[in-house]
C-alpha cells in the first residue's frame, strides 16, 4: 500500500480486485456454500464497498477506515462461522485486517466468575484477536437481563471500548439466533450503533439441504445411488419437522452415522458371506444405511436419530 | 570524565539508541511473534544491575498474533507506572533454549540520576567497589517524582 506522492486522478479498480485476489475467494464462496443467496450477496456489496473506500483512501477521498464490525443472524448451522473465516480472509486480502485469523469464542471465553475475574478475561481474547476477527458465537449470552450483578456486562463495555478505539486492529462478528440477537442489541443500543453491517442467514430449503449432503458425501469419498437419495430426501423432510433441527449440521451428523451404519452392513456381510469388498461398495451409501435411521420409525422421538 | 554522560540506564537491547517510537516497538514485538516467542511486560524502580527480577505487568501473553495487543497493554503499565521502567521480555520456550531472548526498555525516569560507586577498603590496601542507585536510597514508589 504504497500512498502515491501525488494523487493520480484515476485508479485501477481492476488492479486492486487483481492485487487482493478477492474474485478468488468470492468464487470459492459460491462454490462452497450452497444456497444462502441474500448472504453471499451482503459479502459481495461488502466486499466491492472496501475495494471502493480502499480506491478513495488511495486517492486521498477518504481518511477515516470503515467501521467493519458484523453481526451474523440465523438458526443454527446455517453456515454463519464458515461465513466469518471467508470474511476474515476477505478482509485480510483487501488489508483491513493484518493477520486474517479468527479467534471464535463464547461467553465462557470472556464472561468471569467472580468480581475483577472478567476484565482480564475479556482482554486476553481481545489480544489474542487483534491483527483478525474475533467471532462471539451466540453474542446474546453475554447480556443476562434476569440477573443484574452479572458480569456479562463488564465484558460488553470492554469490548464496546476495544471496538471503538482498536477499529483498524481487530473486527467483531457477533453471532446468534436472530430474535435473541435482537433483544440483545434492543438492550445494548450502543452495541447496535457500533455494528455496521447486520447479515441475516436464511435457513435452507429441503433441496439446499439435500444439495449439502451430496457436496459433504462428496468430500468424504461417498456417493448416494438413486435409492439412498431418495431416502436421504424423506429424511430431510421428516428431520426439519422434528425438533432441534439444526440445517447443515444435522445433515452432517446424519451422514457420519450413516457412514457408521455403512461400515457396519460392510462388516457383516464379510463376516458372514467371506469375500472381497469392491471399491464402489466401500463409496456407496446405501438407502438402508439411511432408512434405518430413528427419524423414519412411527413413533415420536425426541431426539434425532 | 563523566562515564555516562547521558545519565540513561543502559540495560538491555537499544539502550544506547534514542528511545524506541511505538512504531518501532511494534516492529521488535512482531519480530518476536513471528519467531513464536511469548512477551512479558515488567516494571521496577530499583534498576541495579543485579536486579534480574522485575515485577510482572500483568501475565505473560501467549499465543498472540499481532503486536497491537501487546502494545496496549504497554501503554496500560505507562499510564500505570509513568515514571518506573518498564521492559519488554520476549521468552523462548523451545527446548534448549527455555529463556528470554530478547529484552528492552520501553519506558523510564524522566530523571535518572545514575548510580554512585562506592569504594570499601578492606584488609590490607584492598579495595571492594559496589554501586548503588541514587534514587533506590529513597522508598519504593517514591524514587522517581
Amino acid at each position: 500500500m504504497n500512498a502515491p506522492v501525488s494523487p493520480p486522478a484515476s485508479i485501477d479498480l481492476q488492479a486492486i480486485l487483481q492485487e487482493a485476489q478477492i474474485q478468488d475467494v468470492l468464487d470459492q464462496l459460491d462454490r462452497e456454500l450452497v444456497g444462502l443467496a441474500p448472504v453471499k450477496r451482503r459479502i459481495r456489496e461488502i466486499a466491492a464497498f472496501l475495494v471502493v473506500s480502499r480506491a478513495r483512501q488511495s486517492l486521498g477521498l477518504e481518511s477515516a477506515a470503515p467501521s467493519l464490525h458484523m453481526s451474523f443472524t440465523g438458526n443454527p448451522g446455517t453456515g454463519k462461522t464458515t461465513v466469518a473465516m471467508r470474511m476474515a480472509e476477505i478482509l485480510h486480502r483487501l488489508g483491513y485486517v493484518r493477520k486474517g485469523h479468527v479467534v471464535s469464542v463464547t461467553r465462557d471465553d470472556l464472561v468471569g466468575q467472580y468480581i475483577g475475574h472478567t476484565a482480564p478475561k475479556t482482554k486476553e481474547v481481545l489480544k489474542k484477536a487483534m491483527g483478525g476477527v474475533l467471532f462471539i458465537d451466540e453474542a446474546y449470552y453475554l447480556y443476562r437481563p434476569e440477573n443484574e450483578r452479572d458480569y456479562g456486562q463488564e465484558a460488553i463495555e470492554i469490548l464496546l471500548q476495544v471496538m471503538e478505539n482498536h477499529r483498524d486492529d481487530l473486527v467483531v462478528i457477533l453471532a446468534g439466533y436472530k430474535d435473541r440477537m435482537g433483544t440483545f442489541f434492543q438492550s445494548n443500543p450502543g452495541m447496535s450503533s457500533r455494528i455496521a453491517h447486520h447479515i441475516d442467514f436464511p435457513d435452507y430449503s429441503a433441496d439446499e439441504l439435500l444439495a449439502i449432503a451430496e457436496k459433504m458425501a462428496g468430500q468424504m469419498n461417498y456417493r448416494f445411488d438413486e435409492g439412498s437419495i431418495l431416502a436421504m430426501r424423506e429424511y430431510v423432510a421428516l428431520r426439519a419437522a422434528q425438533p432441534h433441527f439444526a440445517n447443515a449440521r444435522s445433515i452432517r451428523n446424519a451422514l457420519d452415522r450413516a457412514r457408521l451404519r455403512q461400515a457396519n452392513r460392510l462388516f457383516e456381510a464379510a463376516m458372514t458371506a467371506q469375500g472381497a469388498v469392491a471399491a464402489d461398495d466401500l463409496t456407496l451409501i446405501g438407502a438402508e444405511d439411511i432408512r434405518a435411521s430413528r427419524v423414519f420409525a412411527q413413533e415420536p422421538t425426541d431426539g434425532p436419530g | 570524565m563523566m562515564t555516562n554522560t547521558g545519565n540513561r540506564l543502559t540495560q538491555g537491547q537499544f539502550s544506547f539508541l534514542p528511545p524506541l517510537t511505538d512504531e518501532q516497538i511494534s516492529k521488535q514485538l512482531s519480530f518476536a511473534l513471528d519467531k513464536g516467542w511469548s512477551i512479558g511486560i515488567e516494571y521496577t524502580d530499583d534498576p541495579h544491575p543485579r536486579n534480574t527480577y522485575w515485577e510482572m505487568f500483568g501475565n505473560p501473553m501467549f499465543d498472540l498474533k499481532d503486536p497491537a495487543g501487546i502494545l496496549m497493554e504497554i501503554n496500560n503499565c505507562r499510564r500505570t507506572f509513568p515514571h518506573h521502567y518498564i521492559r519488554v521480555t520476549a521468552f523462548d520456550a523451545t527446548r534448549g533454549w527455555e529463556t528470554p531472548r530478547m529484552s528492552y526498555i520501553v519506558n523510564r525516569p524522566e530523571k535518572e540520576p545514575g548510580f554512585r560507586l562506592n569504594r570499601q577498603e578492606v584488609d590490607g590496601r584492598m579495595i571492594r567497589y559496589s554501586v548503588e542507585s541514587y534514587a533506590a536510597t529513597r522508598p519504593e514508589g517514591e524514587r522517581y517524582p
